[in-house]
């Protein structure tokens, strides 16, 4: 059990990063809608695409029929144009007055909408999600270890508190028509109840530097009883995984992979294939040999001392770390040979 | 043959000395660097505005290839970032704010309200100094480690990227100050200088769009001087405003941040508005319809835009109350915008129409300011704002309001006073192939970007999910198409300088005071100050084209 649980670990681990696919949509211009909230939002987003059709296309036919028709012969023909009056009080009031009119009820559903989207039901199911460089990080009610997915039941109302660690990020779900920022050092949140079972990606859409188009997740919209079900498993699995599996597990899921390859490729920061035992120069002092307590002190510290030829970008994981996961990690990569 | 001094005589008759004009004035380098002649400071922002945007211009085509696949194509993640922050922050802070004012407003502004000069030379001159040494702070952050913030410069990530945040903000600090001795100087100039009969009425679309910007940067443009300053000293001697690790308040930046960018988006686009509201009336020979409509829409348009920078900041945390009235009033700005479109197409109706290039930028510009200002309110209503902002529908939209307005009615300024300025004919048929082209790029990239957006695509990714390559190729040749346009642009602006026609005083048969004086002007303006005695736009029937001399004479003087 525990060898086949870490040979698919292992192959997750291994793995090219999973991308989050957008469902095909049948409309043009929105991708399917999967939440309770999204409606408002594409009804307005229709509604306003007409009145701009009808607008553009009549500006655009004013425009081309007037060049065509009172298109000048030459310059030399010396034509005057035609007396026409130059102020027309009530054409103008016309013309001020109906896109003001239009506006009114656009303004009064954009209103209504904005104030359900930023208001949770009470009663709502809470989830904790944390952006960091580049990751979001998901924390379930009954779990300890965060995870890097969303995972939410369908038809209930799902409250996400956010916040950040380093910069300000922003949590983006097309398929629910809701974004808000994590901002560091205060918490936001959004809500939405899922209407669709599936899959739908997470963008990070406010800019955070060099791998913020990377960070991608996905939420996933379990049926009826298959959140629990989930829960439950990941519990039991959390808590027996032990040494380089469970360090295998939190490379995933804690983000470490974002910025750490196991293949020998630098990233953001040094590959971890081979690095145990190394002697590496720092950016500032005397070279370092990565030993356990190397290890332990750039989870906590990371920027205590950065190698050589790295940004010092990697944020703390201080208080979200326990010591077992901290010698899992160490155990993982000591077995990266 | 009629040489162009016989044709200023005609027009111009007050000009005594028939061969000078500003260009030959003076000669060397240094009467040109240390001149005080507003049209003089105006050719050296036009080329440096034309410099930068050749720069700028690089960087987006570089954005627009990397984009053709997802991941990598030509550059890694942080070159990509670098390369979209220095567009942007080229684009906004060194060509589109000072394009139209400060290039195109220093060599025509004083001519249209028969003035000799602005109201202060020197700090005009001063303003040109410091427009240099903010772009060569913010090119040197190039050079060290470029910036990679984004042009907003959002705190707390701008505090702690290690790339040249500082030298770019510096730059971006130093250039308000350019922008505000620009704005100042208007000011004066059209309470102070104006000739007799040139009452506020009496003065032309271009004016009044200038004097509009000029309150803007003037009371605008301190707030993001303060702002990076703040930003700057909290990076350089950690003391907390924005960092929240210092007990700062990120989004406190932003509010600041905005307070000044979106009046800027409309420092960027009323002098643009100026700018069609010369064109259509000259290339439809009628009265600009609506007048004072227009000129009183420009400045309800400033002073509205002050009060709706909050819709930037929709998802992040601001109150709900707070965005319910920045929503509100942005609305209301689409009210004057609109007057402002149907105005334009109905001084059309009836006219006689000449689809020269400049017109031709006019039209393009109708349509895609249109198409910009529509989307406009999408991004309005707060709802759909959640889903659309920070992605691809956002970048849409502003470049059809920065780039297709605001650029493609500097382009047709450009066109439009080039002969004045220099006094040469560019090519015609080039001009109008290279307008054709410009508005087909601009359509061609920006507009799959509204569907890029909608769809889920956020901005400033440099991977991406491979449902949406296919767009972003699309894109890409626009951007490519757009660049064959500009480039089309550039070989034959710069070849009419040696081997255009000599222009005429008056080519297009324009009845402001700049279509007076010779072309290009003699270096006083004016001998004697010249008396106005009806609107900018009366008196098209009075003109005559002449086919000899390319241009338009008074017709007494053509009969007599």
């Amino acid at each position: 059990m525990i060898v086949n649980l870490s040979v698919s670990l292992a192959s997750v681990a291994f793995a090219e990063p999973k991308l989050p696919k957008l469902p095909d949509s049948p409309f043009f211009w929105m991708p399917p809608d999967a939440s309770v909230t999204a409606s408002n939002t594409d009804t307005l987003f229709n509604a306003m695409l007409w009145i701009s059709l009808i607008f553009a296309v009549a500006i655009f036919f004013a425009m081309v029929r007037f060049c065509v028709k009172y298109r000048a012969k030459s310059r030399a023909a010396n034509e005057n144009a035609q007396k026409t009056s130059e102020h027309n009080t009530m054409l103008e009031l016309t013309w001020s007055v109906i896109p003001f009119l239009i506006m009114v009820p656009l303004f009064v559903g954009g209103f209504k909408g904005y104030v359900n989207l930023r208001t949770p039901p009470r009663g709502a199911m809470e989830i904790r999600a944390q952006g960091q460089k580049w990751k979001w990080l998901f924390t379930y009610p009954g779990l300890g270890t965060p995870d890097d997915t969303l995972h939410v039941p369908v038809n209930t109302p799902v409250r996400i508190v956010i916040n950040s660690v380093d910069v300000i990020h922003s949590l983006f779900i097309p398929a629910f028509r809701t974004k808000m920022d994590a901002v560091p050092g205060r918490y936001s949140d959004i809500w939405f109840k899922a209407t669709e079972v599936g899959e739908f990606p997470i963008f990070c859409a406010e800019y955070c530097g060099t791998s913020h188009s990377d960070m991608l997740a996905r939420v996933i919209v379990h049926p009826p009883g298959g959140y629990e079900k989930w829960l439950a498993s990941t519990i039991a699995s959390a808590d027996s995984l032990s040494g380089k599996d469970r360090g295998a597990m939190l490379y995933e899921k804690q983000g470490c992979s974002t910025c750490h390859s196991i293949d020998g490729s630098p990233k953001v920061g040094p590959s971890w294939k081979g690095i145990f035992g190394k002697m590496e120069a720092m950016t500032a002092g005397s070279p370092m040999k990565v030993d356990e307590n190397y290890l332990r002190e750039s989870m906590m510290d990371p920027q205590a001392h950065v190698v050589m030829g790295f940004a010092p970008a990697m944020p703390t994981y201080q208080g979200k770390l326990s010591d077992k996961d901290i010698d899992g990690l160490i155990e993982f990569i000591k077995s990266l040979k | 043959m009629a040489s162009p001094s016989a044709t200023a005589d005609v027009v111009a008759p007050r000009s005594t000395s028939e061969s000078e004009n500003y260009l030959t004035h003076d000669k060397g380098v240094l009467s040109w660097i240390f001149t005080l002649d507003h049209k003089r400071i105006g050719v050296m922002y036009l080329c440096s505005v034309l410099a930068a945007f050749a720069l700028g211009g690089f960087f987006a085509l570089m954005v627009r290839t990397e984009l053709l696949t997802p991941g990598r194509t030509i550059m890694d993640h942080d070159t990509y970032n670098q390369m979209f922050t220095l567009h942007g922050a080229i684009m906004v802070f060194l060509v589109i704010i000072p394009g139209i004012p400060a290039a195109l407003g220093n060599i025509i502004m004083p001519l249209q309200l028969g003035a000799k000069d602005v109201a202060f030379p020197r700090l005009n001159l001063a303003s040109y100094h410091l427009w240099v040494v903010g772009a060569v702070f913010m090119l040197s952050s190039l050079v060290i480690n470029a910036v990679d913030t984004g042009w907003t410069f959002y705190t707390p990530y701008s505090l702690t990227t290690t790339t040249a945040v500082v030298p770019a903000a510096f730059g971006a600090f130093i250039l308000g100050f350019s922008s505000i001795f620009t704005g100042l100087n208007f000011i004066v100039t059209v309470h102070k200088l104006r000739p007799p009969g040139m009452s506020w009425f009496r003065l032309p679309l271009f004016v009044w769009a200038l004097y509009a910007t000029a309150l803007i940067q003037v009371l605008a443009t301190p707030v993001i001087g303060i702002t990076l300053l703040m930003m700057i000293v909290e990076r350089t001697l950690h003391i907390g405003i924005f960092d929240p690790t210092l007990g700062g308040d990120p989004v406190l930046f932003q509010h600041f941040f905005w307070f000044y960018s979106h009046p800027a988006v409309y420092i960027m686009i009323v002098p643009a508005f100026g700018v069609i509201g010369e064109i259509i009336p000259v290339f439809s020979r009628k009265r600009m319809f609506g007048y004072k409509f227009i000129a009183a829409s420009s400045v309800a348009i400033a002073f509205l835009g002050f009060l709706v920078w909050g819709h930037h900041l929709f998802v992040s945390g601001q109150s709900v109350l707070a965005g319910t009235i920045f929503s509100a009033i942005t609305f209301l700005i689409a009210v004057p915008t609109a007057i402002k479109v149907f105005n334009w197409i109905t001084t059309m109706y009836k006219g006689v129409i000449h689809l020269d290039t400049p017109m031709l930028y006019a039209l393009a510009f109708l349509w895609v300011f249109t198409i910009g200002g529509l989307t406009g309110v999408f991004l309005a209503v707060m709802s759909v704002d959640v889903h659309l902002t920070d992605t691809y529908f956002v970048i849409a939209h502003f470049h059809y309001v920065m780039m297709g307005g605001a650029i493609t009615a500097f382009m047709g300024g450009l066109h439009y006073w080039w002969p004045k300025a220099f006094g040469r004919m560019y090519n015609e048929k080039l001009g109008r192939m290279a307008a054709c082209l410009v508005f087909l790029g601009l359509n061609v990239t920006f507009f799959p970007q509204f569907i890029l957006g909608s769809r889920g695509m956020p901005r400033r990714y440099y991977n991406y999910l491979p449902e949406f390559q296919s767009l972003h190729v699309l894109s890409t040749v626009g951007a490519y198409t757009l660049g064959v346009g500009f480039l089309i642009t550039a070989f034959y602006l710069v070849r009419s300088l040696k081997n255009g026609r000599i222009a005429p005083a008056n080519p297009w048969g324009g009845v402001t005071l700049e279509w007076q004086c010779s072309s290009p002007p003699p270096y006083y303006n004016f001998h004697k100050p010249p008396v106005v005695e009806a609107g900018p736009y009366d008196g098209y029937e009075n003109l005559m084209y002449d086919e000899k001399i390319g241009g338009y004479l008074p017709r007494k003087a053509k009969s007599g």
